[in-house]
């Protein structure tokens, strides 16, 4: 009878379970790795109609943020701006630049340039740019260095729990409104940070919103 | 076993190299895993939409009408002119304060100077890359236009310089121009303006 089972199959179950074991550590691993927003959303970089560079335009030229996205402060939507905009200075810079055919073609027949938008949060998930730019978290946080970006980036995971991390704990975050949108703006210690945070938020009567109608209504 | 655990080091490694790291340069747009509730059918802005014949999410204005709170009234805050007339105002129809003034500061830095320069003079930074033809506002004539005038001008442009009506509200345009009047009157002033105890800090 000793033939039916080779001497090998002892060993039979221990090798299943480190099999299964490494399967299955893999598999969690590789879930938790692979399926959140911090892999499937960060680094989209798609490719942009005209070849517009935030370097240039910000850091370069010192624009502000809010002579383009002129409604971040003032709406839930933070525009892209219309073509016309642009030729403001391209009527002049650039004015017969091939990298520039498609904005004066959309400026002169009124149809807009198809930007891809990169940022999108869920259509149930209610989001506000206003409430955050005037209560001094800068765009930095959530877009990472656009300034420095020649083309925009996902930075950022924009998951639920990205939001949580940081409505859980603003005077991380908080700093005074004319800094926002200066992308480069650090406090000079991390201490002074908090300590300026905690005021800044106790002045504008800042709350932790953690609680779900504040992003579901 | 050691062909089983061959077989996995290779799968991980396809895994890996095949779907990268975190952070990796992606040109397609994110999978959505389970895309539930995710893109609903309603009109976001500035989308586009199939369900118009020119493919545009959002609509203009039907002609003759006005958009609701949008200012429609023919006033001298509105329209910078007399009532009824094309005459351009003299003087500005809201009342100036200090915070109106650094109100108009911080716009007039952000819309205003990468052209006409912080102080006004035409020497903004993108005259290094080629623009040309800036209006200098400490001009003779443009310091003598009527706020009216000015007011036209930044919402309708002017020859070379385009409007900014619709990215500057009413309120701010004047702040704006309250703020270039200031710009003015600081190169105009004369030394017996400046306050007696301050005149020796500048004719040092
Ligand atoms: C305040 C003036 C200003 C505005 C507004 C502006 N640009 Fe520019 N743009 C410039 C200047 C200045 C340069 C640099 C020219 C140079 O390097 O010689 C430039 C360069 C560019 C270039 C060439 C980039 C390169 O790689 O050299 C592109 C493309 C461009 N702009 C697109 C746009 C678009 C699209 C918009 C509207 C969203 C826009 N610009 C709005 C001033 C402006
Ligand atoms: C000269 C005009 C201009 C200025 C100034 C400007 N932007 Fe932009 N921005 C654009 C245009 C045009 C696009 C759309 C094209 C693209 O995505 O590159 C855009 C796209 C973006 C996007 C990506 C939007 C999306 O699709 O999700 C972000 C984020 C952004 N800008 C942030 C900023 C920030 C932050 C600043 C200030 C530091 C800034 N922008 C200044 C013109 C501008
Ligand atoms: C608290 C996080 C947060 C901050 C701060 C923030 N944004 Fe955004 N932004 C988002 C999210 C989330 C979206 C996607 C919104 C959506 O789904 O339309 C977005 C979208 C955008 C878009 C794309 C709009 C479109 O549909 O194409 C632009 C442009 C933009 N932001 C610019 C800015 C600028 C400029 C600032 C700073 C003045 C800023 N944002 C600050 C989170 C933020
Ligand atoms: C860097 C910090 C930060 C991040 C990231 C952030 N928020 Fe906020 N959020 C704030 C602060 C601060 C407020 C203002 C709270 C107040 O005024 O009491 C706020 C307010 C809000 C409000 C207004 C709630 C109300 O009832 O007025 C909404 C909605 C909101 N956030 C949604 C989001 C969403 C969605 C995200 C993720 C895409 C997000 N936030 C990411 C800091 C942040
Ligand atoms: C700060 C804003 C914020 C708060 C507060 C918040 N959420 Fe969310 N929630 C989000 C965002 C943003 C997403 C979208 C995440 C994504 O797409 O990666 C989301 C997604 C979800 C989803 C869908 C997940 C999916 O992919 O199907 C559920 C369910 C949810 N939230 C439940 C809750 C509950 C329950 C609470 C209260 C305990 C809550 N949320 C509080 C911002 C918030
Ligand atoms: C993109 C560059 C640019 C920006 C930004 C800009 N301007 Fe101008 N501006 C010009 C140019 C170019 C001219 C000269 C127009 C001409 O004579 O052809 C001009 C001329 C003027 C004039 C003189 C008009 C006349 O009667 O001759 C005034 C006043 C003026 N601008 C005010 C402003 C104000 C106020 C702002 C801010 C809201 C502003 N400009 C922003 C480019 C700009």
């Amino acid at each position: 009878m000793s033939d039916i089972f080779p001497k090998w199959t002892n060993r039979l179950p221990a090798l299943v379970l480190t099999g299964a074991a490494l399967v299955g550590t893999a598999a969690v691993a590789g879930a938790w790795y692979y399926f959140t927003p911090k892999y499937s959303r960060v680094g989209y970089q798609p490719i942009q109609p005209v070849a517009f560079s935030h370097n240039i335009h910000v850091d370069q030229l010192g624009l502000d943020c809010r002579y383009c996205h002129n409604g971040v402060e003032k709406a839930w939507y933070s525009n892209v701006p219309s073509s016309t905009l642009c030729m403001n200075c391209h009527n002049q810079v650039l004015k017969e630049d091939a990298r520039l055919a498609l904005v004066r073609e959309s400026a002169a027949s009124g149809t807009p340039i198809p930007w891809v938008q990169v940022h999108k949060v869920p259509d149930f998930v209610y989001f506000n740019h206003s409430v955050h730019v005037n209560r001094g978290i800068s765009c930095v946080h959530c877009h990472g260095q656009v300034n420095q970006m020649d083309e925009v980036r996902h930075a950022q995971p924009l998951s639920m729990s990205f939001c949580l991390e940081c409505h859980r704990h603003p005077e991380l975050k908080i700093r005074p409104v004319d800094k926002v949108y200066d992308l480069n703006w650090q406090a000079e210690s991390e201490t002074q940070q908090i300590a300026e945070g905690k005021r800044l938020m106790q002045e504008w009567n800042v709350q932790s919103l953690d609680n779900c109608s504040a992003c579901h209504r | 076993m050691r062909y089983f655990l061959a077989g996995f080091a290779l799968l991980v490694v396809l895994v890996v190299s095949v779907a990268g790291f975190r952070g990796g340069l992606s040109r397609k747009p994110p999978i959505e895993i389970f895309p539930d509730m995710d893109r609903q059918a309603k009109v976001r802005p500035q989308t586009a939409d199939g369900f118009f014949a020119n493919g545009l999410g959002s609509r203009l204005p039907v002609a003759g009408t006005v958009a609701r709170g949008a200012p429609f009234a023919d006033t001298p805050l509105n329209t910078g002119r007399e009532p009824g007339t094309t005459n351009y105002v003299a003087a500005m129809p809201v009342a100036v304060s200090a915070e109106m003034l650094a109100r108009g500061q911080e716009r007039y830095t952000i819309h205003c100077s990468p052209c006409h320069g912080g102080q006004g003079d035409a020497k903004g930074i993108t005259t290094k890359f080629g623009m040309a033809v800036i209006g200098n506002l400490h001009d003779a004539r443009i310091v003598q236009l009527a706020d009216g005038e000015l007011f036209n001008t930044i919402t309708n442009g002017k020859n070379l310089m385009q409007g900014y009506g619709p990215n500057i509200d009413i309120a701010d345009r004047w702040a704006i121009i309250a703020y270039v009047r200031a710009l003015q009157l600081s190169r105009l002033a004369t030394l017996d303006e400046v306050p007696a105890e301050l005149r020796a800090s500048l004719t040092k």
